[in-house]
């Protein structure tokens, strides 16, 4: 650090440029490895369960010839080395392999149903970090007071009450009995081919193309799916940051900017959330993951066509091809957000940039 | 000369788990005009305690009450959060003890000392900008302008502590409260930073409140030294006679004192009488 103050004017911009190079080389090379890492487990997984690709594909009744050639067709019968590094070099091409189920290619799949849950679960967030953050920022101020109590409950029903049940009673009410909100699916039939699907984000289509009512009614149907997916997010990340308020609301910087004669308002929200802000992002950013991982219950109940059930589904039917792909979307979703976090990181605290 | 702070009686009670009351600051009195005070006091004395009462800091399940406690004429245990709010930084300052835990982490120690004139100046964000630096200038930081955009963790102790001064300074305070300022900092930043201190405070023709544990120190740099113990004020004494000292604690902390030379075997211990906090 003393290097800092001795050395040349304009020093300083070249040392932070090189150290922030450093610093992105060594991270592209932990997600490069943490990738291969990824697909060698993906890879394992679909050679050592006892579901035979071959079987799946010809039937059980299938000559040992037809067999045969099948499982050399597949390259089953190069030596495994040989086989991660084809699957390697096919995965790096999108080539996920073809559905059993759907007889699609995987990939093609995925484009249909990874769109309707990053949808949801983005909403969802937004609905959970967007109320749970100040809900926890006023529960830890005003400790002991009805928002602390609020935010204790609203948790402990996120905790125990399970999502099903919530949903299919959310669905009763809003849906069936008040007639507020859509019922399942994404959008209802008469919308379902006014609008091509560019994204398949259904907001983003309808927006895009000006259908507006086609947008109304999409908005509908997610925003109650969308809803109980941002409770439980929301129960979440606001006992997180009242645990994060309080552990910084107890710190000497704040007794500083008391001293300064800084608002509360101030005092809370520009020094003791910003620094609450760090950790925080690792949580925000966890829970969108564990939501983009698509949650099956809640796209059960919402006949919401999303990864969750789409790999759940495949499971169920022993589509390896389907379920692998699957794995390598949510993998890839962990390994993407953990780098945004760590960006994020780097902004929003000065202590962990480039050193 | 004309009495800045007023203190009689101070008392702060703290609950405890059983929901009695335990008192820090059982009773504390002095009259402060524009001139350096020190506080001296083992832990737990309630020398810091006494300070945060002054500001309004004291936490809020704590009890604070006093016979009188004004400032420049203001009751402070009369005036509303909002003025009290007004006085702080304004015209009473506060130097924290380590710069380390008392700076912001996350903003950078220009905009720490901009926002703190900003709170109480209607101040645009240049002028705002000029006068920090200047204040940075003023605590003896070579080059403010570079100093202005590093982050809390990118200082020294010494510069950090610097820093805090100008922070406190910027919006011109009658009275500041430097509680421990100089323990956290090596031993030759502490002279240092004391006589940039001494200086900005002998200037501006401030009050100051030393709140230290360093009895030499604060002998040397105040006109008059408050010594507590368990919260209550044993003695009050002008800092050039404090080897006159009466009480028989001030002379315990005297004799702790090592000098050079000396032979001590056994090592002085601090007798304590029951009797004192009475």
């Amino acid at each position: 650090m003393t290097a800092l103050f001795t050395d040349r004017p304009g020093g300083r911009t070249s040392v932070r440029l090189r150290r922030f190079a450093g610093a992105l080389g060594r991270f592209l090379g932990a997600v490069v490895l943490t990738y291969l890492g990824l697909l060698a487990v993906t890879f394992f997984i679909g050679r050592v369960i006892p579901i035979d690709p071959v079987l799946a594909i010809v039937g059980d009744r299938a000559p040992e010839h037809v067999i045969q050639r099948v499982r050399e067709e597949l390259g089953l019968n190069l030596p495994l080395w040989k086989q991660f590094v084809i699957y390697l070099g096919k995965v790096l091409q999108g080539d996920f392999g073809t559905s059993v189920l759907s007889s699609n290619p995987v990939m093609q799949d995925i484009r249909r149903v990874f769109p309707a849950t990053l949808e949801l679960a983005t909403l969802g967030t937004v609905i959970g970090a967007g109320i749970g953050i100040p809900l926890g920022v006023w529960a830890a101020v005003r400790r002991g007071g009805i928002a602390d109590q609020l935010v204790r409950v609203m948790a402990l029903i996120g905790y125990s009450v399970p999502i099903f049940w919530l949903g299919l009673m959310a669905l009763v009410v809003f849906y069936a009995r008040l007639g507020w909100v859509g019922g399942p699916g994404r959008i209802d039939v008469v919308y379902e081919y006014t609008v091509t699907p560019w994204s398949g984000i259904m907001l983003l289509d309808t927006a895009i193309a000006g259908e507006w009512e086609a947008f109304a009614n999409a908005l509908s149907h997610l925003i109650l799916p969308a809803s109980l997916l941002g409770y439980f997010s929301m129960a979440y990340i606001s006992r997180m940051t009242r645990s994060f308020m309080l552990n910084e609301l107890a710190q000497e910087y704040i007794v500083t900017a008391r001293a300064k004669g800084l608002s509360e308002s101030r005092i809370i929200w520009r020094h003791a959330l910003r620094n609450a802000a760090v950790p925080l992002v690792t949580v925000v950013a966890l829970s969108y993951a564990g939501l983009l991982e698509g949650s099956v219950l809640t796209e059960t109940v919402f006949a919401w066509p999303g990864l969750g059930l789409y790999i759940t589904n495949s499971l169920q039917n022993a589509d390896m091809n389907a379920v692998l792909g699957g794995t390598i979307v949510v993998g890839s979703v962990f390994i993407g957000l953990n780098l945004l976090s760590d960006l994020l990181y780097r902004t929003l605290d000065p202590r962990t940039r480039a050193r | 000369m004309s009495i800045l702070l007023d203190v009689q009686n101070l008392k702060v009670a703290f609950p405890n788990r059983d929901g009695d009351y335990v008192e820090a600051v059982r009773g504390v009195s002095f009259a402060l005009g524009r001139e350096r005070l020190g506080i001296v006091g083992e832990s737990g004395s309630g020398k810091s305690q006494t300070g945060r009462a002054i500001l309004g800091l004291t936490a809020p399940q704590a009890r604070v009450s006093a016979d009188r406690l004004t400032f420049d004429g203001i009751d402070l245990l009369k005036a509303s959060p909002a003025e009290r709010r007004a006085l702080r930084g304004a015209r009473i300052g506060m130097v924290l003890q380590d710069p380390k835990y008392s700076l912001n982490p996350v903003m950078n120690v220009g905009n720490q000392i901009v926002e703190a004139l900003q709170a109480h100046r209607k101040v645009g964000d240049r002028e705002a900008r000029e006068q920090a630096l200047a204040m940075l200038a003023a605590v003896q930081i070579d080059r403010p302008a570079r100093v202005f955009d590093l982050y809390p963790h990118e200082v020294s102790g010494g510069m950090g502590q610097r820093v805090m001064i100008a922070m406190m300074l910027i919006a011109e305070p009658d009275l500041l409260i430097a509680d421990e300022p100089t323990s956290a900092l090596d031993v030759t930043v502490q002279l240092q930073v004391l006589s940039i201190l001494d200086r900005l405070v002998a200037e501006r023709g401030m009050g100051l409140i030393f709140i230290s544990h360093d009895l030499r120190l604060v002998s040397s740099f105040c006109d008059r030294v408050l010594v507590m113990y368990a919260g209550r004020v044993v003695e009050e004494i002008a800092a050039a006679d404090l080897g006159a000292a009466q009480h028989a604690y001030t002379r315990g902390l005297l004799s702790c004192l090592p000098r050079l030379g000396e032979h001590r075997h056994p090592l002085p211990v601090l007798s304590r009488d029951p009797e004192w906090a009475r």
